[in-house]
């Protein structure tokens, strides 16, 4: 593939641009077998839903729904699919590392890089940000009292522009070929004289389309916990959960422009020759290296606050008891929001900057641990006296404790720079940051979708197969991981295909074990989801409040109707719901009013399909096609700020009608 | 945490009647929160530049390539059409459509004029051979000060789109927050022209 991909401009041919047949890796037969899965896959996925008549319901009910639950959901959904494909690459990397000493294995070098770039972007950026978000997406607005976010088309238009980007990626895997240069694609690796071929363009149009939408999403939540808060919310009275996404967003915001200006400039390098990062013409590489990790950085923050916000909600909910230390907690995420800033550099200790900038960075990176480490205390004082009901979220949130307290501690080792630097891009840092990763964000991602799984769908999840899930998941991460740790000390760097020395082999062997484990967990949970839909009726909830919880988002039914809370809720503590429980509350019968909604919109998926089209072009230099779709971008855009009639009215009856169902729901579920 | 400082009863839970939200409340916020992050990627810019600025690879310098008399009237004519687009402000308070259209065009007038004469300066440049593959200064100094010429192309998109819409549809209040809007985003340009000014050009002339 690698050489066919040097195409020299002179062989950019003015329709198809660089695409040749000779693009599809055809000779690669794991990737022709996974495509024809794929592809028999979604061909059975698509006439199903021919077959059924399912793609008007979808086109109205889902894709086109400005409902930010609806969108949670489907960035959910987004986040599981992207998941087993990351997965997958994963699992090809344990398995060419278990296997391949003193021969070659079974994936040549020009498929393996891109198995491990592809494996990291993936699982940051299409399984983590789309749970991170989806989650956000789904629960803050009910948490504060409100009927939608502030903007609900741009809503519906980010979960596109992020789908977009992993329509991308995707692409990549069946037509020509995806970067091999690890997942920041530093330069001059990544500079147009390395890496020649389509590779790093589209990394580049994935991660640049992709931005967009998680810039205005960021936007979107913060406009919303500022602006939309039900009356008597002070900002002292939101659940922690609203606290963690509010400086979530914030980092968002703040972060991902700098993504976007430095994959921009790196676009220049490759596309009209420019001269940032190049070695010649004064151009500096390492200034890309800052550059990123500037927004490198704070991302791994905006992927773990909102979990910290999870687990927060879900031990106070199983410890019965409000959170220990509430202003200590909204204080610790705050100190963590702004020393995400500070820290970027600890990522290339080795570029020589000198003691005293190194001697920065890395106290810097250990006070982080101060905030979060009275993050833990305070998790562990809620549950101390408490009574803990050991449910699955509750489970993952007692994995995570313990799992992340380990990652955080190499975490303060890694931060020493002396140590850094025996210890830089070994498997003992790629240990670290699965270590907190997954045992952060992936834990807080499984316990917040078993606790909001029925409230989304108003039955729980089965318990059997959600205990095996869990179990697989944990000692699959100690065995996968631990070994990495010992290679790490032993001296194996990162991203290595093949092995000399024999005694480094069980310890590979071992990591491929706790692989296989983690895919029996990834597996359990499918079986989990599909196994629970099966026995809804038996897992039915009907009082909307399955695990007498805390916070508005169990006031409502399960699922929420469309505009979340028949009446705007009055609050006036922290924890309202468990405070309206004990005052006595007694949900309106009657006295609807008609409620104020806004109205669906097919303009965010068309847009994002054009950003697909334009990307394309850009990718393989099909030049017609990025111009026209660029203008097409633009004329929908414009377009669609013509509408000006972008809400309606619930007529009441419709509103009574719901409220008198779950009035007969609830005095049934009592009776 | 106490309910005291609540203003509604304690035994009050919810509203009896809908909140009136006025229609677009949280607009002006958001755009102001996705001016700041526009704002990141011209610092970022900036930053590129202050690194890169003296790497002239044995190329020109900027005491070789910058016209400070051109730059000075281009200056103008951005800080003209601020002034006027405040007018169309004025105008738009006062309810006159007709005025308001008058100066939104004086507006683009001066902002057309802004970019033919960057267009202008750059022609030169590159038939000088200045172009931004000669040298890391040159790339960065390109890019900034496209990318902002590039923000205000998109800004005369905009204004023209939303003259449209007043003709159609009057000073409703949607097409007062846009031009609130609009508003906000040319100042922002012209905030980061002075940037541009005085750390590319005027310094550029001390270096």
């Amino acid at each position: 593939m690698a050489s066919t991909m040097q195409a020299s401009p002179l062989n950019v041919s003015p329709i198809l641009g660089r695409f040749t047949l000779e693009s599809l890796p055809l000779h690669e037969p794991i990737v022709v077998a996974t495509f024809c899965g794929v592809a028999l896959g979604g061909i059975a996925l698509l006439s199903a839903l021919t077959y059924f008549k399912l793609w008007g319901y979808l086109w109205k009910e889902w894709f086109t729904s400005v409902d930010h639950k609806k969108i949670g959901i489907m960035y959910m959904i987004l986040g599981i699919v992207m998941l087993l494909r990351g997965f997958s690459d994963a699992i090809m990397m344990r398995a060419q590392q278990a296997m391949a000493f003193g021969n070659e294995g079974y994936l040549n070098a020009h498929h393996y890089d891109q198995v491990f770039t592809a494996h990291g972007v993936i699982m940051i950026f299409f399984v983590a940000m789309p749970f991170v978000t989806g989650l956000m997406n789904y629960v803050v607005p009910l948490q504060i009292g409100a009927r939608d976010v502030s903007f609900p088309f741009l809503n519906n238009f980010s979960f596109w522009m992020t789908t977009a980007g992993a329509v991308i990626i995707m692409m990549s895997l069946f037509v020509g070929e995806f970067a091999q240069t690890g997942w920041l694609a530093m330069p001059p690796l990544s500079g147009i004289g390395y890496s020649p071929g389509v590779g790093v363009d589209y990394y580049i149009w994935s991660l640049q389309i992709a931005g967009v939408g998680t810039l205005l999403s960021g936007v979107n939540l913060i406009a919303t916990i500022v602006k939309m808060r039900a009356p008597g919310m002070t900002m002292m009275k939101m659940p922690i959960f609203c606290w963690t996404a509010l400086c979530t967003n914030i980092l968002i915001v703040a972060a991902f422009p700098v993504l976007t200006a430095v994959l921009a400039l790196l676009s220049l390098d490759r596309y009209v020759d420019t001269a940032f990062f190049t070695n010649t013409l004064g151009g500096n590489p390492m200034m890309y290296v800052n550059l990123i990790w500037i927004w490198g950085h704070p991302e791994v923050y905006i992927l773990i606050l909102p979990m910290f916000g999870v687990f927060s909600e879900v031990t106070s909910t199983f410890s019965g008891k409000r959170i220990f230390g509430y202003t200590s907690m909204v204080y610790a995420t705050m100190v963590i929001t702004l020393l995400a800033y500070l820290v970027w550099l600890h990522h290339f200790f080795t570029m020589g900057s000198g003691a005293s900038v190194n001697s920065f960075f890395g106290i810097t990176t250990m006070i982080i641990s101060i905030p979060t480490g009275a993050k833990i205390f305070n998790w562990l004082f809620t549950m101390y006296r408490g009574r803990v009901r050991f449910e699955l979220p509750m489970m993952w949130t007692i994995a995570f404790m313990i799992t992340f307290t380990i990652g955080g501690m190499t975490g303060v080792l890694l931060a020493v720079p002396p140590a850094d630097f025996v210890l830089h891009n070994s498997l003992f840092l790629v240990a670290h940051f699965h270590n907190v990763i997954i045992g952060g964000v992936v834990f807080g991602a499984f316990a917040g979708i078993n606790y909001w799984w029925p409230k989304a769908f108003g039955f729980r999840l089965n318990d059997f197969w959600g205990k095996v899930s869990f179990w697989c998941w944990v000692v699959g991460f100690y065995l996968a991981f631990m070994p990495l740790y010992v290679l790490g000390l032993m001296g194996v760097t990162r991203r290595l295909r093949t092995f000399d020395d024999p005694s480094l082999q069980i310890w590979f062997i071992i990591a491929g074990i706790g692989a296989l484990l983690i895919a029996a967990g990834i597996g359990a949970m499918l079986l989990q989801f599909a196994v629970s839909i099966r026995d809804r009726e038996k897992l039915r909830d009907t009082t909307g409040d399955p695990w007498n919880g805390r916070t508005l988002e169990w006031a409502t039914s399960s699922p929420p109707p469309d505009y979340n809370f028949a009446f705007t809720p009055v609050i006036h503590q922290g924890d309202a719901w468990a405070d309206m429980k004990t005052r006595g509350y007694e949900r309106p019968t009657t006295g609807f009013k008609d409620i104020h909604m806004p109205s669906n919109t097919g303009s965010g998926v068309i847009l994002a399909g054009l950003c697909v089209a334009f990307g394309v072009g850009m990718i393989w230099y099909v030049w017609w096609l990025a111009a026209v779709s660029f203008v097409a971008i633009l004329g929908v855009s414009i377009g669609h700020t013509f509408i000006y009639k972008r809400d309606y009215y619930i007529p009441k009856a419709t509103v009574a009608a719901k409220e008198d169902a779950r009035t007969a729901a609830l005095a049934e579920a009592k009776a | 945490m106490s309910a005291s400082t609540s203003d509604y009863d304690i035994d009050t839970f919810h509203l009896a009647e809908e909140p009136h939200h006025a229609e677009g409340s949280s607009t002006m916020l958001g755009f102001w929160l996705y001016l700041m992050s526009d704002c990141l990627i011209f610092a970022m810019l900036f930053a590129t530049y202050g690194v890169l600025g003296t790497s002239y690879a044995g190329g020109p310098g900027p005491k070789q390539l910058f016209e400070l008399p051109l730059v000075a009237v281009n200056t103008a004519m951005l800080l003209f059409s601020s002034i006027t687009y405040g007018f169309a402000m004025l105008a738009m308070t006062n309810g006159k459509v007709r005025q308001t259209q008058l100066w939104l065009f004086v507006t683009a007038l001066f902002g057309m004029a802004f970019i033919s004469i960057e267009l202008y300066e750059f022609a030169n440049l590159i038939h000088e051979g200045a172009t931004p593959q000669k040298s890391a200064f040159l790339s960065s100094f390109f890019t900034l000060v496209a990318t902002h010429g590039l923000h205000v192309t998109f800004g005369l998109i905009w204004l023209f789109t939303l003259m449209v819409q007043i003709q159609v549809k009057g000073l409703i209040p949607a097409n007062q927050r846009r031009l609130m809007c609009l508003s906000l985003f040319w100042h922002f340009l012209d905030v980061i022209w002075i940037g541009v000014f005085t750390f590319v050009y005027l310094l550029g002339m001390l270096r």
